[in-house]
């Protein structure tokens, strides 16, 4: 089993973090040492402090590590397989069925499908091996949505040197970013409060981002590579999405583990469920770090608007809406710790809350037009 | 507190109303939108530029007070009880303490180890011995969980502060009390008197200037509400050069100005380039690339003859000049020149959109004042693989686009259609040509009035047609032919322009009958419908871009911001106090070893929740087995 290979011995740890770090920090000597001249300064500290951050969580994060890990494997062997040759995709077999950007991607939402099913019939049929395997296939999709995205990253170079950018640029990308952020705050969520039974709720909001990139993909045909406009040219992006996404992804589990709480205050489920206390401490702990990244990414994204735009704040409809969602959830939060509210009104909030963040991060782009307009449906 | 949340209310909903209405537009769309009456109602409360309104100004501003109220009132408290450790507390005290724990020790108790272990916890531990000889341990951890308190509020409070230093506030002021009045006639900047001008210490503002290649300027405007203010800057900015570059797909790439700046305090200039994402900043005011549009291209422009008449004329335009025709009482107003156009021409077929090269826009006025806009493409582009020269015209700018297809012949030129518009409107060889398509037709010799009636339909189709295209024909149709026979009549109309084109094509051209291929015939039909369109096109003439010399403009955006600094700096202290309102766990913990043995632990947190009872389980549990 996937997660039986993940557990390991004391030794196999040391070597683990052994063989982490020196991935991490060889990575990206090599990558300085041979991109050096396309790097500014920003980008070279971005590089750095990403092998700081990963690190870390890799420390504190056996299983996230490990995925680590493999995700370097399996994009070294991709890159390895293309040899700089774009076309490659469709002519080497492992290129055209796993490894390449798209079919990854396509392995991603297979997964992640599975997983959600799995993850139901073990809350159902309170079995244990059945949520072993939809948390393993949940680890099997991450593992295949970064290789995919890293791959992609590799492909816009082979495609052209001015075209090649970090994947995060358009709603395909950012929506598998989504899918990958939001499985992996769930999956370290799943192990410090040791229940799997959260996945069948938590997978339902992956997989409508994945329902939304297979529609992007067969039926808008938007699953290509796009060259950056000139706004977008900045290591701010490297930053500013990546935060923006982990608050996106936490907002998401705290809507969805609410639902499950909802349920399970209304004797639904209630016996295949976690505790109440612990659904509780759950919203609360996803809408705690979701709403520091988010707190952050709106500063950035108003650093990064100081630059582009010039003014750190203009009102755009993206901005404002990113305005609300800080401010709903600052009052979510209040409520919560100084006033010490708890419950189902706090459940109906998260679930609500949601429905906010959806509307920034989709709905402005559908029905509003300001600066921000880089995903358009 | 609660009176600051409702604020917050309704500056969220507030904030919607602007993202919902779009601000800043021109005065009109808006009057075209809500109609009169209402336009005037918005207007007065603000909401066309909601976020700089009076009302919307003054929530922040009460926010801003009763949020800094709260952080006075509640700070003395936060510090106070950040820097004390209650020892006074007694037996009775602890007892009452939600989470506590009653302990009878045998053995002496080893205060070392008890306080070794607090602090290898990160506590901070006071000892106290107190008259009836108890001692009583006091610690304390992570009460910079309440400083989070106070590094948010103040931090949301810097935050507001900076950004009403950048907003219009001062302005509003003086707007209000009558010294400044914002501009709405088209005017030069040096012509705007005093009272709408804003001086170079106008300590912060947000304005733009368009520079073309080759000139400078040393002010900007600042658009406010149906006018702008003209902003008068310390220094001359020169537009040296500016280059758009592409990407294969022909999409923008990177937006570069060559600028140079002259200040009279320095003895030289400052040679800069500026791109989007990298600005320039000199003297507190930032310069960036905010767009670009044309700088006065000159344009070789051919009109030809259109309608009733032949030929051509050559005028030398130039972008935002106009020129008048004085024989057709027809003014030129041009309004925009682009080098490349990114369409996509197969509407709902995914295919990638690409350039299809210059184009120009203009007006064109006539005597009454009223003008149509007008969109002509100098390259001919394929629609469903046929070339075509496209124009598009429009009444309103509310309208979209409709356009006029001019076939281009076999040498990518519009020579051919012009020709063949040429022949059909020579009535002669329209005549020649009813006269062979009847004796083509009418065999019988004896029948002359067969024939005549024939050759007269013949003419009079064909006038119809070249008098006024197919919609001309449509009207002659409704007008004399009974219903039941008009479908009959439409088709045999066709028919014998569809013939009598050919043959006019064929006799023009000096063709022979096997050089009228299925592409000739497919010209002659697109020449047909292009022709028939022309009484639809509004203008007398075809507009041909025969060679042009590009010169674009900059668009910069100049931006003076103090409040930047302050407002950078309060989100620091929004994030640092956020992260330890939520990450840091205060605790605190009393543990009293009676002199007469037994000891009482108890615990504290000014939050109570799972995190807390894990804690107090563990502390708990550990100091019971070290005294016991």
């Amino acid at each position: 089993m996937f997660t039986k290979l993940f557990k390991a011995s004391k030794t196999s740890f040391v070597i683990l973090n052994v063989l982490y770090l020196s991935l991490l920090l060889g990575g990206a000597l090599y990558a300085l040492k041979t991109f050096s001249s396309y790097m500014d300064i920003y980008e070279k500290a971005i590089l750095l402090s990403s092998v700081g951050f990963f690190s870390w969580l890799g420390w504190n994060w056996n299983h996230f590590k490990k995925i680590i890990i493999l995700v370097f494997a399996l994009s070294l062997f991709a890159i390895q397989l293309y040899s700089g040759v774009l076309t490659n995709n469709e002519q080497v077999f492992l290129l055209k069925y796993l490894l390449s950007s798209q079919s990854a991607i396509m392995w991603m939402n297979v997964f992640f499908v599975l997983a959600l099913v799995l993850y139901w019939l073990g809350l159902l049929a309170k079995n244990k091996l059945l949520d072993d395997i939809a948390s393993s296939f949940t680890s099997i999709a991450i593992l295949f949505g970064f290789t995919g995205l890293l791959v992609r990253w590799y492909e816009s170079y082979l495609i052209g040197l001015d075209i090649g950018h970090i994947p995060i640029s358009n709603l395909y990308e950012v929506f598998i970013l989504f899918c990958l952020i939001t499985s992996l705050l769930y999956l370290f969520y799943e192990e410090k409060f040791n229940t799997k039974k959260l996945g069948a709720f938590v997978l339902i909001v992956i997989n409508a981002a994945v329902g939304f990139i297979l529609w992007y993909t067969f039926d808008r045909h938007a699953d290509g590579v796009q060259p950056l406009v000139p706004a977008l040219q900045s290591y701010w992006m490297k930053i500013h999405v990546p935060a923006n996404f982990i608050g996106y992804g936490a907002f998401s589990i705290a809507a969805m583990v609410s639902i499950a709480y909802l349920l399970s205050a209304k004797k639904i489920l209630a016996s295949y469920l976690p505790k109440l206390a612990v659904l509780d401490d759950l919203i609360y702990k996803s809408i705690a770090i979701g709403f520091i990244f988010f707190t952050v990414a709106t500063i950035l994204g108003a650093i990064w608007a100081a630059e582009a735009w010039g003014g750190y704040w203009s009102w755009d409809p993206k901005e404002t809406w990113a305005l609300i969602v800080w401010l709903n959830y600052a009052a979510w939060l209040h409520y919560r710790i100084v006033k010490g509210l708890r419950g189902t009104v706090l459940a109906w909030w998260a679930l609500i809350g949601l429905i906010i963040t959806t509307f920034a991060f989709l709905g402005v782009n559908m029905f509003l037009s300001g600066l921000h307009s880089y995903g358009e449906l | 507190m609660s009176f600051a949340i409702s604020m917050l209310v309704f500056l969220g909903i507030a904030s919607i109303i602007g993202t919902i209405l779009k601000q800043n537009e021109p005065y009109e769309n808006y009057i075209i939108k809500f109609g009169q009456f209402w336009f005037v109602f918005f207007e007065k409360i603000g909401l066309y530029d909601v976020y700089q309104s009076i009302w919307f100004l003054t929530i922040l501003l009460f926010l801003v007070i009763s949020t800094t109220l709260c952080v006075t009132k509640n700070s003395p408290i936060i510090f106070k009880d950040f820097l004390l450790f209650k020892d006074s507390l007694e037996e009775k005290s602890l007892l009452s303490f939600t989470h506590h724990l009653v302990l009878k020790n045998r053995k002496k108790v080893s205060l070392s180890r008890v306080i070794d272990y607090l602090k290898q916890e990160k506590f901070k531990v006071r000892e106290k011995s107190k008259d009836n000889g108890d001692i009583l341990i006091v610690a304390k951890k992570g009460d910079f969980q309440r400083l989070g308190y106070i590094f948010t509020h103040v931090g949301v409070v810097v935050i507001c502060l900076g950004g009403l230093l950048d907003g219009n506030l001062f302005f509003k002021a003086q707007e209000l009390l009558g010294y400044k009045k914002i501009e709405t006639l088209d005017i030069p900047a040096s012509k705007v008197l005093e009272v709408s001008r804003l001086r170079i210490t106008n300590p912060s503002f947000r304005a733009n200037m368009t520079l073309a290649e080759g000139s400078s300027d040393n002010v900007a405007f600042v658009r406010k509400k149906d006018g702008y203010l003209v902003q008068d800057l310390p220094f001359k900015i020169t537009l040296k050069d500016f280059r758009i570059e592409h990407y294969s797909t022909g999409m923008p790439k990177s937006f570069e100005s060559d600028l140079i700046i002259s200040d009279p305090e320095l003895s030289q200039d400052i040679a800069t380039t500026i791109t989007v994402n990298h600005p320039f900043t000199y003297k507190g005011i930032s310069i960036y690339q905010s767009d670009f549009q044309d700088g006065g291209t000159n344009l070789d422009v051919k009109l030809w003859n259109l309608l009733n008449s032949s030929g051509s004329q050559k005028i030398n335009a130039k972008i935002f000049e106009k020129i008048k025709l004085d024989k057709d009482q027809l003014t030129y107003e041009f309004n925009d020149f682009r080098k490349f156009n990114i369409l996509n021409l197969k509407e709902g077929v995914k295919e990638k959109p690409r350039n299809v090269g210059p184009s120009v826009t203009y007006k064109i006025r006539n005597n009454s004042g009223q003008a149509r806009e007008y969109i002509s493409y100098q390259l001919a582009m394929l629609i469903d693989d046929r070339p075509f020269f496209i124009s598009g015209m429009r009444e309103t700018p509310q309208e979209e686009f409709k356009y006029l297809k001019i076939p281009a012949d076999k040498n990518g030129s519009i020579a051919e259609f012009i020709s063949f518009k040429e022949a059909l409107q020579n009535k002669i060889l329209i005549e020649m040509v009813a006269k062979k398509m009847t004796n083509r037709s009418v065999k019988s010799d004896n029948n002359s009035s067969v024939k005549q009636s024939f050759e007269d339909s013949v003419n009079k189709i064909m006038t119809l047609f070249v008098e006024g295209g197919f919609s001309n024909i449509a009207q002659n149709i409704d007008n004399n032919i009974p219903t039941n026979e008009k479908e009959k009549a439409v088709q045999a109309y066709l028919k014998i322009i569809d013939i009598a084109s050919i043959e006019l094509y064929k006799n023009y051209f000096n063709l022979s009958d096997k050089e009228i291929d299925q592409s000739a015939i497919r010209f002659i039909q697109e020449s047909l419908n292009a022709y028939s369109d022309m009484f639809l096109f509004g203008s007398p003439y075809y507009f041909e871009l025969t060679n042009y010399e590009q010169k674009e403009a900059s668009g910069l955006q100049l931006t003076k911001s103090p409040g930047q600094f302050w407002v950078y700096l309060g989100s620091l202290s929004l994030v640092l106090g956020i992260f330890s309102m939520i990450y840091l766990h205060e605790r605190k913990l009393w543990l009293l070893i009676k002199a007469k043995g037994g000891a009482i632990i108890a615990v504290s947190s000014n939050r109570k929740n799972i995190d807390f009872e894990l804690d107090y389980r563990k502390v708990s549990q550990a100091i019971k087995k070290i005294i016991q």
